[in-house]
C-alpha cells in the first residue's frame, strides 16, 4: 500500500511501474491437474446438454455451449463437472472443469482455419486467448471502430505484464497488428505505449503515442481523451465514439496463433506478494490460483486477500480455486495486517476526492446522494455518468467512505431501472 | 468445503492512502501547539485550567450526545476535542468555568450534532459557540478588565478594542513585530502571530487545510484595510495591524478552513476566503462588533454552498 507522502499539497501521484531494463524470465507455473474455463457469456443450465462428464478434449478445441460463448480448451484431457459460477460482478456462467492428462494432443481445426483465411472460425477460437482480443465489437453495425489503440502500458499500478509481452514479443505484436488489420480491415492502429517502449513500438511500424506516467493515463477513457484528442460523452463508451482498445498481450496473441497455427494459452501474469515484491508468471489459462501461489511460494492464509487485476481495478476472488482468466494480467496477495477497511462515517467535506479526479466530478456531492440511493438525482446533477472508475477518490478518502463502491452500485442499480422500464413499455 | 480458506472479498481500490479522521484532528492540535504553549507561558495555570476544561467538556458532550443519539461513539476521531481546544484557545484565560461548559456544549450540540455529527455542520461549530458567547455574556470577552489581575511589559490593553473605541492614535504602540510575538493580550492561543503562522504552514504543508482560504482570507483583510488606512489614515488602522491583531490569524488558519463549512473547489474557496477576510475589516471598521472574524466567517458559512456551485465542468458531460 502507498501511504500518503509527508507534503500532502499536491494530489496524491502514483506513478505505473516501469519493467526492470534486465527483462526477468517468467516462472513457468507447471501444468495442473485441473484447469476450469469460464465462459464469457451467461449460465444456461442447458449447456450441460452440449457437454457432458467425460468427454474427451484436445489442445486447442472448441468446446462449444448453448449460450454461443464457447470456451477453447487450453489443455488435453476429460471434462469433469459444467456448473454455474458467479463472477466478481454476480454475473452467473458457467464454468467447464477439465482433467489435465499426461498426453498433448493438438486439436488441428484451427490451424487449418489459420491456413484456410477463415476469419470468421479464426474470431471465435481467439477470444479465448491470453488477453482476450475480443472481435465481436468489430461486427456491431451500429458503433463502426474507425480507430485500435494497442496499449502497451498497463491498466493499473504495479503491473508489468503489458509491458513485458511488448519487450518480450515484438514480432508476434508486428504479426499481430498485420493480421488486426487484414481481419476487421481497421487501417488506423496507434499503439499507446509508456516512454521508455517507444523505441521499442516504433519498430512495429504502426503509429505510436506514449501514454503519461501518472494514473489513471493508461485508462481507456484517459487513452481517448488525451492521445486521441477525442473525448468520451459521459455514459457513452470508447466503442461508442469508434475506438476500441486492446491489450498488448492480445495482439501478441494474435500474431502468435497466425504463426504457430494454434490458440496460445500461456498467459502472462505479474504476480505481486505480500511485501510488495513483484515476480512474473507464464500460466496456462484455467489454472486454479493455488497453483500460481505456489510457484512463487506465496502463502494465503484466512482473512488475506487475492486479487485479479491491480490495486485499484482489480477484482477479488473468494477462493484459491477461481482459475486465472484470459485478461488476468495480475495477482494480489494482501495481508490481512495491510488491508485497508471502509469505515460508516459521513463525508466531512475535505474536498480530497475533488482534487484527486481526474473528470472533475464534485464527488463530495455526489457521494451524499448515492448514500441516500438518490441514483437519479446523482446521474442527472452530479455527473455519476462521467465517471471512468479510478478509485482514486476511495483511495484518497479521509472518512475512508466506500465511494467508488457506492458509484458501481449506482451505476448497477441505474442500468438495472432501464432495463425494467424498456420492459415495460 | 468446510475447510477452505475465508478470504476477504472486498470491491476495489485495495489501496487506501492511510489518512483519517483521528490523524487530521491531531495534525490541528499539533500545529496549535506553537500559540498555546505561548498562551500557557503567558496567562499560566489559569490558561491550562480553561483549555484542559474546554477540551473535556467538548469529549463529554460528544459523548452525551453519541449516547442520547444512539450513534456510535465517535470521540476517538478527535474532533470534539480540536473543537474544545480552538475554542479554549480563543477566550481569555480567566473565563468562568460555566462559561466554558456552555461554550462547548453549544458547540457539540448547536455546531455539530444537531445537523448530524461531524460533516454535516453548515457553520463551524466553535464559532457558533462563540458567537453565543458573545452575544450573551459580552463582558466575558472584555479582555483588558479580564486581565486586570496581570502585569506584563506591553500595553494592557485589548488592541482591537483600543481601535475601535480610540481610534489609530490608540494603538501606536504595538507595531507589527510586537503584535506578532504575542506582546498583547487576547485570547489564550489567539495572539501569537508567529506561532499561528508556523502552525499554519505545516498544515498548508500537509495537505489538512487549503492554502486557497487562508491566504484568499488574509488577502482579504490586507486589501481591505488597506484601502481603509488609504482613505482616512487617521481613522483607520493599517493593514498590518488588522492582520496581526485580533482572531484574524486563528481565524485564518484554523476556523474558516473547518473542513464541513468550507467550499472545495479552487475558485469558491478564493471567493469565500476573501469575502471573510473582507467582511472582517468591514466589521471592525465600520460595524458595531470589536472584533469581525466571528461574524465574517459563519456568514460565509452561510453561503459555502451556494459558492460551491461554481465548479468546473466535468470532462464528458454533454450540455
Amino acid at each position: 500500500m502507498i501511504k500518503r507522502t509527508f507534503i500532502g499539497l499536491a494530489k496524491p501521484r502514483l506513478e505505473y511501474d516501469v519493467i526492470d531494463e534486465t527483462l526477468p524470465a517468467p516462472v513457468k507455473v507447471p501444468k495442473s491437474k485441473k484447469v476450469t474455463l469460464l465462459s464469457y457469456g451467461p449460465w444456461d443450465p442447458n449447456c450441460v446438454v452440449n457437454v457432458k462428464n467425460g468427454d474427451k478434449v484436445k489442445t486447442g478445441q472448441k468446446i462449444a455451449l448453448n449460450t454461443g460463448n464457447d470456451v477453447v480448451s487450453p489443455v488435453t484431457g476429460t471434462v469433469s463437472s459444467v456448473s454455474e459460477f458467479t463472477d466478481g460482478k454476480g454475473q452467473k456462467r458457467a464454468a467447464v472443469s477439465i482433467d489435465v492428462a499426461d498426453v498433448e494432443e493438438i486439436d488441428e481445426n484451427f490451424a487449418s482455419f489459420t491456413k484456410g483465411q477463415d476469419f470468421n472460425q479464426v474470431k471465435l477460437y481467439l477470444a479465448y486467448a491470453p488477453g482476450k482480443p475480443e472481435f465481436s465489437i468489430f461486427s456491431d453495425a451500429d458503433k463502426p471502430i474507425k480507430t485500435v489503440v494497442i496499449c502497451g502500458a498497463d491498466s493499473d499500478l504495479m503491473l508489468v505484464t503489458r509491458q513485458y509481452v511488448l519487450k518480450s514479443g515484438i514480432e508476434d505484436i508486428k504479426q499481430g497488428i498485420k493480421m488486426l488489420k487484414k481481419i476487421t480491415g481497421v487501417q488506423n492502429v496507434i499503439m499507446a505505449v509508456p516512454q521508455h517502449l517507444s523505441q521499442t513500438a516504433a519498430s512495429t511500424g504502426a503509429q505510436v503515442k506514449v501514454i503519461d506516467a501518472q494514473y489513471p493515463a493508461a485508462n481507456p477513457f484517459m487513452i481517448c481523451k488525451d492521445i486521441l484528442g477525442q473525448v468520451v460523452p459521459a455514459g457513452k463508451s470508447c466503442e461508442d465514439i469508434g475506438v476500441h482498445m486492446m491489450s498488448a498481450e492480445a495482439v501478441a496473441s494474435i500474431g502468435k496463433a497466425f504463426s504457430l497455427g494454434k490458440v496460445p494459452s500461456e498467459k502472462i501474469v505479474t504476480v505481486i506478494r505480500k511485501d510488495e515484491t513483484k515476480a512474473l508468471v507464464s500460466v496456462t489459462i484455467g489454472t486454479p490460483v493455488k497453483d500460481v501461489l505456489k510457484a512463487v511460494n506465496v502463502i494465503a492464509n484466512e482473512g488475506d486477500r487475492i486479487v485479479f487485476g491491480g490495486p485499484f481495478t482489480g477484482t477479488a476472488a473468494y477462493s484459491e480455486d477461481q482459475p486465472i482468466e484470459a485478461d488476468a494480467d495480475a495477482l494480489i496477495v494482501q495481508d490481512s495486517d495491510d488491508i485497508p477497511l471502509v469505515s460508516d462515517y459521513p463525508c466531512i467535506n475535505c474536498g480530497e476526492c475533488v482534487r484527486a479526479c481526474p473528470v472533475n466530478i464534485p464527488v463530495n456531492m455526489l457521494v451524499r446522494l448515492l448514500e441516500n440511493a438518490m441514483y437519479e438525482e446523482a446521474q442527472n446533477q452530479y455527473d455519476l455518468d462521467s465517471c471512468i472508475e479510478c478509485g482514486l477518490c476511495s483511495y484518497v478518502c479521509v472518512a475512508r467512505m466506500p465511494i467508488f463502491q457506492y458509484i458501481r452500485l449506482a451505476k448497477h442499480e441505474l442500468a438495472r431501472m432501464n432495463t425494467v422500464e424498456a420492459t415495460n413499455d | 468445503m468446510t475447510n477452505r480458506k475465508k478470504f476477504i472479498v472486498s470491491h476495489a481500490p485495495f489501496w487506501h492512502d492511510g489518512s483519517q479522521i483521528s490523524a487530521r484532528s491531531y495534525h490541528m492540535m499539533i500545529a496549535a501547539l506553537p500559540a498555546v504553549l505561548f498562551g500557557l507561558i503567558q496567562y499560566g495555570v489559569p490558561a491550562l485550567a480553561v483549555l484542559a476544561f474546554s477540551v473535556a467538556t467538548a469529549m463529554l458532550w460528544e459523548l452525551v450526545m453519541n449516547y442520547l443519539m444512539k450513534r456510535p461513539v465517535s470521540i476517538g476521531d478527535g474532533n470534539a476535542a480540536l473543537i474544545g481546544l480552538l475554542l479554549g484557545m480563543m477566550v481569555p484565560a480567566t473565563t468562568p468555568w460555566w462559561a466554558i461548559l456552555m461554550g462547548t456544549f453549544v458547540a457539540i450540540l448547536l455546531g455539530k450534532h444537531v445537523y448530524g455529527g461531524i460533516g454535516g455542520n453548515p457553520f463551524n461549530p466553535v464559532l457558533i459557540a462563540l458567537a453565543v458567547l458573545m452575544l450573551s455574556w459580552a463582558d466575558l470577552f472584555d479582555f483588558a478588565e479580564a486581565y486586570r489581575n496581570y502585569e506584563f511589559d506591553f500595553a494592557m490593553v485589548y488592541p482591537i478594542a483600543m481601535l475601535k473605541y480610540y481610534g489609530v492614535s490608540a494603538i501606536s504602540s504595538f507595531d507589527t513585530g510586537a503584535l506578532m510575538m504575542g506582546k498583547q493580550i487576547g485570547g489564550i492561543g489567539a495572539t501569537f502571530g508567529l506561532g499561528l503562522i508556523i502552525g499554519g504552514i505545516y498544515l498548508i504543508i500537509r495537505g489538512i487545510i487549503r492554502w486557497e482560504i487562508a491566504i484568499s482570507f488574509l488577502v482579504g483583510v490586507f486589501v481591505t484595510a488597506l484601502l481603509f488606512n488609504m482613505a482616512d489614515s487617521a481613522k483607520y488602522a493599517g493593514p498590518m495591524f488588522h492582520l496581526f491583531a485580533g482572531y484574524t490569524l486563528i481565524g485564518a488558519f484554523f476556523l474558516a478552513t473547518e473542513d464541513s463549512s468550507s467550499p472545495v473547489n479552487f475558485i469558491p474557496m478564493l471567493i469565500y476566503g476573501a469575502g471573510a477576510g473582507i467582511m472582517t475589516v468591514l466589521i471592525r471598521n465600520i460595524g458595531v462588533f470589536v472584533d469581525g472574524v466571528v461574524f465574517a466567517i459563519l456568514l460565509m458559512n452561510l453561503v459555502s454552498p451556494l459558492l460551491d456551485k461554481i465548479r468546473p465542468k466535468a470532462i464528458g458531460k454533454v450540455a
